[in-house]
């Protein structure tokens, strides 16, 4: 890792002498943080609320004065002269700027963590290869793009493994638009593989140009045979880091799934617990508390169902809906109109009309634009109707492709698989409404009367 | 805006709905006359129930905007007050968010509707205008609260002696247009789903709330009672 306070490769990009001297005063200022080495990226901070990648023009951006935009225009077209060299700039100043409110920056960790660095060693084993085939056919061009963009690779490998959680976080909703996910929208797929497809003719295109179709056999003969034998002598190596990577991100997603656990043990039987201790006095609410957390935790162990959170807080569907209201209203910002008449306690299949009924919200939420959602909530003796509507933009439901799981899994086949049945009324421009209705099993069919 | 009203509470020379504001919120009671300047003509406004009554009285206003929440009592005695007096002001109880027992006291002391403070403007002077003419307002949660005040105990027959059939029990159509008023409809859009007119709506609602006026039935009162105690 370079030495150098890494604003200096951006002032290559960025040339403005004020701001730079601007910039060695304040590292005076901050001379405690100079000593420091690598691990100090002087006062600049990669800015967290404004970036678009790392948030470096940003950061920069906020240091100087100058506005994001420009910045970004002076990095793109700097990148585009400098043949992407510049770009490496960029990973790098990502690497060693810290972030604003972080302690340390990236590299710091990435010294430390050696299986990113033989990831990144085997990303250049591929340049080697880059380079073998540039050289075999007599293209100095490929040469000059693919330094660049392996280093970069090389540099994006080590801040994924590294990042703190927060910015892997939004490096993830970076990648989702390019469709990396299985859930990414078919269109977004689609998109990837047509850009995939252009630029795989482009590029052959430029290869098969001005020359002889057969001129260009022998040299590709031997770029083919170079790659293979360069893939069997490092093929074997480039296998197990992948294999050991797919091994070590298993082991991450135990890891998290334990905490996953621990924290619904925690918000169900250790919250109840700690409720029924404070309500001791009230007989009836204990009752109540310990038969609601009794049929929450049997469903997770014996029927494989996780607790929601609502499981644990609502015992009945009026709680329930009052909880999807203040949870829906808390997280996206919007008024949730919620009327229930007549309650009743939760069974599995009321839970289940509540876990659809809040997915239901949530789309309104996240999807219509309205300011308002209308929940209801009916009670009757022989089922449980509930609605949930809004004045939005609407859709058409014919419309949405197959493969939305939010309307055919959380809500329709939710509602399905415990006897229910749930509709989609949605105008284009005017609205959406879900109507829910289960039917209640026969032993909960007493209304709830002292 | 206007209908033809009684000498006692006549249109401002503009022909705008004169309405008064009660709310102990000054900040309230500011946004409000932002919002409706220029579509009703606001005569006054007073933040507790003693002044209300005196000043609603002197200006005598068609429509009373009013809190349900007061310091000095409920909504329900300025309402009991004025109408013992003045039978033709209208109250339309307006409030952030109440237990359905004081809503129910309001309406049944005799405000023709209730709306909650999340309304948009444009949605209040049409309710203003509603209640002007005489007609009912009910919102998604009033509609819910007559709802479950009427289901409630429908089972029991205890005490089936003691009311008015006529009164005491909503009609299919009125529970259909309740519960769609619950969902959120509007009143055109309750008349479009159930294929009837928008003057046909208001009826059914303004018999809803005459019966919620009237009624004597006991579950009335007794739903109020448990609601209060969960």
């Amino acid at each position: 890792m370079p030495e150098t306070p890494e604003p200096d490769h951006q002032q290559a990009g960025q040339p403005d002498p004020g701001s730079s001297s601007h910039w060695t005063a304040r590292l005076e200022s901050h001379g405690v943080r100079v000593t420091r080495g690598p691990a100090s990226g002087g006062p600049v901070r990669r800015a967290r609320d404004d970036r678009l990648f790392g948030g470096v023009a940003a950061g920069l951006a906020k240091r100087t004065g100058f506005s994001v935009g420009l910045i970004r225009v002076i990095f793109i077209i700097a990148i585009v002269l400098s043949t992407g060299y510049l770009a490496m700039a960029y990973v790098l100043a990502w690497l060693l700027i810290p972030a604003e409110d972080a302690d340390g920056n990236i590299g710091t960790k990435a010294l430390a963590d050696k299986r990113g660095i033989v990831l990144a060693a085997a990303l250049a084993s591929v340049l080697v290869v880059a380079l073998v085939i540039a050289s075999a056919l007599n293209a100095p061009w490929v040469t000059s793009l693919a330094v660049p963009i392996i280093a970069c690779a090389a540099g994006l490998v080590l801040i994924w493994r590294n990042a703190p959680e927060e910015e892997l976080e939004y490096l993830r909703s970076l990648a989702d638009p390019a469709g990396m996910t299985e859930t990414a929208p078919r269109s977004r797929r689609v998109l990837r593989i047509v850009a995939a497809g252009v630029l795989l003719v482009i590029g052959l295109w430029l290869l098969l140009e001005g020359h002889d179709r057969f001129a260009l056999l022998k040299p590709l003969a031997g770029v083919i045979l170079l790659v293979g034998g360069i893939a069997l002598a490092f093929g074997p190596w480039w296998l197990r880091i992948a294999l050991e990577a797919a091994a070590e991100r298993r082991a991450r997603i135990r890891a998290e799934e334990r905490a996953e656990m621990a924290s619904r043990v925690h918000d169900s039987v250790l919250q109840t617990l700690a409720l029924i201790q404070r309500r001791a006095g009230d007989q009836q609410q204990v009752v109540k508390l310990a038969r609601a957390q009794e049929r929450e935790l049997r469903a997770w162990l014996f029927d494989g169902r996780p607790p929601g959170s609502m499981e644990g807080q609502a015992g009945t569907v009026a709680d329930g809906v009052r909880l999807i209201q203040q949870e829906v209203e808390a997280q996206h910002g919007i008024t949730v109109d919620a009327v229930t008449v007549g309650d009743c306690e939760l069974d599995d299949d009321l839970s289940a009309l509540l876990a659809a009924a809040r997915e239901a919200t949530v789309n309104a939420a996240k999807w219509s634009g309205a300011d308002v959602v209308s929940v209801f909530a009916e009670v009757e003796p022989e089922a449980v109707s509930l609605f949930v509507r809004d004045r939005g933009r609407g859709f058409d439901p014919a419309a949405v492709p197959a493969d939305r799981k939010g309307l055919a899994e959380s809500i329709r086949a939710r509602m399905a698989r415990r006897g229910g049945s749930a509709t989609v009324r949605s105008t284009p421009g005017q609205g959406t409404e879900v109507s829910l209705v289960m039917p209640r099993a026969a032993a909960d069919r007493q209304p709830r009367r002292p | 805006m206007t209908s033809p009203r009684p000498a006692t509470a006549s249109s401002a020379p503009g022909g705008k709905t004169r309405v008064f504001l009660v709310d102990d919120h000054g900040m309230f009671r500011a946004g409000v006359r932002s919002e409706l300047a220029g579509a009703v003509d606001i005569v006054g406004e007073a933040a507790d129930v003693v002044p209300a009554i005196a000043q609603i009285s002197d200006s005598l206003p068609e429509v009373v905007l009013l809190d349900v929440h007061l310091p000095g009592g409920g909504g329900q005695d300025v309402v009991a007050a004025v109408k013992a007096q003045h039978p033709d002001v209208k109250f339309l109880a307006l409030s952030a968010s109440d237990a359905p027992e004081d809503v129910i006291a309001v309406i049944r002391a005799g405000a023709r509707g209730y709306v909650t403070k999340t309304i948009s403007g444009t949605e209040l002077i049409t309710a203003i205008g509603r209640v002007a003419a005489g007609d009912a307002v009910f919102s998604p949660r009033l509609a819910g609260f007559v709802l479950d005040a009427f289901a409630s105990g429908a089972g029991a027959d205890v005490d089936r002696l003691s009311f008015d059939p006529e009164l005491d029990q909503l009609t299919a159509r009125e529970r259909e247009v309740l519960r769609l008023i619950a969902r959120g409809y509007t009143y055109r859009e309750v008349a479009k789903e159930l294929f009837i007119s928008v003057k046909t709506v208001e009826s059914h609602v303004s018999s809803v709330l005459r019966k919620l006026q009237l009624s004597t039935r006991h579950q009335l009162t007794r739903w109020a009672a448990e609601r209060r105690l969960t």
